[in-house]
This record gives structure tokens, sequence and C-alpha cells, in this order.
């Protein structure tokens, strides 16, 4: 990891979000003695080198009626994962898309997060995306509870 | 429920993948969509506050920070399920853990500085739960949580 100091510094007085200001970064440039546009220099070097995906808002998508989330787990040939993982990908609903080891009494090696604002909209994603890829072993998976969550934080 | 309008909408839409990097983002943000920055800044504020926008930030690369992480499925027995959980929870280093229907019924991810941090944890765990575990890390990543779609 080739961070250096001052974008560690940077990093941890982002983290927990920057201020909804005319001059967001204003505080945190007099606290490292460098200035606004340095801060955002950094920052956007970091996005460049991939030490940050993404640098934006993080929406609280239950709030605003995205409320259904599901785990869908496909059984995908493995000649076929490569192919099949990039048209899941696509879909504006998946949010997340992975290939995963099978386990005994676990064949699905896909997995795909799908949010939306039912149940039922889930479960259309999930036929939709079957209809595309002609993947018909699958499980949908909605949370019952939410134990924890919370974003990665150095 | 949030109540949303079309600007609003309009908002939370770019401001989740192209937040500007600039000194005074808000500002190009009043200009790309015809308000001024006051307004957007207004609004970003109620839209903070009412928990639309749980944060403006960066979304830190576990991998190029050097982190190994994995998705971890376990068969619970249900009358253990709330202690499981709260055990997996007490550690810091797992962000997600859900409980879903099926025979594998709580799901957590975790992430570690070091891939024998991870595997003494899963250790940990194997030996304090005594229940089925299915280790799942990730083999291929295909996309990872860009961008909702605000309807």
């Amino acid at each position: 990891m080739e961070m250096t100091d001052i974008q560690k510094q940077i990093l941890i007085l982002t983290q927990e979000g920057i201020p909804i200001t005319s001059s967001p970064y204003h505080d945190i440039s007099q606290q490292l003695g460098m200035t606004e546009e340095d801060v955002v220099e950094q920052i956007t070097l970091m996005k460049e080198r991939g030490i940050i995906r993404r640098f934006g808002a993080s929406i609280g998508h239950r709030d605003i009626g995205i409320t259904a989330n599901a785990m869908c787990v496909w059984n995908v040939p493995d000649e076929n994962v490569e192919d099949v993982g990039r048209i899941m990908a696509t879909i504006d609903d998946v949010t997340h898309c992975y290939a995963r080891p099978r386990h005994p009494g676990w064949p699905y090696n896909i997995f795909t997060m799908v949010h939306s604002y039912s149940r039922d909209d889930c479960l259309a994603i999930a036929e939709e995306i079957s209809k595309l890829t002609g993947i018909d072993d699958y499980k949908v998976m909605f949370s019952e509870k939410e134990f924890k969550k919370i974003g990665i934080r150095l | 429920m949030i109540q949303l309008d079309e600007t609003d909408k309009k908002l939370l839409d770019l401001v989740q993948l192209d937040f500007p990097l600039d000194a005074h983002p808000f500002r190009i943000l009043a200009n790309k969509i015809g308000i001024s920055e006051e307004e957007v800044i207004k609004r970003m504020q109620r839209l903070r506050e009412e928990g639309a926008v749980r944060r403006i930030g960066p979304i830190i690369n576990s991998k190029e920070t050097g982190r190994v992480g994995t998705l971890v499925a376990l068969k619970a027995p249900e009358e253990k399920i709330e202690h499981i959980a709260e055990l997996i929870n007490s550690y810091p280093e797992v962000s997600h853990n859900y409980l879903r229907p099926g025979d594998y019924n709580v799901w957590f991810t975790l992430s570690a500085p070091s891939r024998e941090r991870l595997q003494e944890i899963l250790e940990e765990l194997k030996q304090e739960i005594q229940c089925p575990m299915m280790d799942l890390p990730t083999t291929q990543l295909f996309k990872i949580g860009v961008k909702f779609k605000i309807k």
C-alpha cells in the first residue's frame, strides 16, 4: 500500500463525511496546513490510484423507500461464470455481483445483491435476470433482519 | 419515509457517482441543475438530516488498503441466533450481518488487515459457535455497490 501520511490523514478526516457547506474542505485544510485545492487534489489522486473506490454520497436507501434487499445466488456452469457475471452486472437494480466458491450442498457460485422498493420488485428483477442469462437454478434470499451494517473505516 | 421532489432526486442521482471533486462542490452541482448554491446546500442538509444521505465521503477500496475480506454463512440453531449474531457483531472486522431464510441463516461479511487475522477470526468463531460454516471469499468481482436507482 503506497499511501502517504497526508493521504491517510485526509481519509481519516473525511471518512465520517464532509460538512455540507460552501467550502467543505476548509477545516480539513487548516488542520493539515494545506490549501483546500491541495486536499481536493490528494482526494483526486487517491481516486485515480484506486485507494478510493468512489467519493460521493452514501444513500440511506431504506429511508427513501428502497426497503427490500435480496441476495440472489445462482448456479452457473463454471465455463460461463465470466459472461454471466458481466451480464448481471449491467442491470441497474443489481448493486453487487461476485463469483464465490461452491461448497458441498451449496452449488451456487454467483452472488448478486438486488435493492429495490418491494420484495415483489426484487423477485421480478431476479426473474428478469434468469430470463436474460438462462440460469434457472437460483435462490432469492431476503434479509429478515439487519444485525449490523457499517462501511470500511481506517 | 422521506418525500423527494424531482430536484431532490436529481441531486441524489448526481451526488452518488459524480460528486464533484472541487473546493466548492455544491456550486458545481448548482450550475449543473440550474439552482443556486444556497438552495443545493439547503436541500442537501435536509436530505442528510432526514437520512436520505448518510454521509458524503470516500468509499475506501478495501483491496488497495491491503485488507482481505470474505462472506461467511452459517447454520445457526433458531434459539441461538441472537446470541450468535451478538458474538459476530462484537468483532469490529464485521461490517454487515444479516438474518436470511434457509438452512444457512446468518450471513456476515468480514474484512481484516491480513489473511492471518481473517483466518484467526474464522477459527475463533468456529470454536465458539460450533455450527456449520461456509467461507465464501470473492473469486471474481463484477460489480460493487455503485449506485441506487432512485424512482
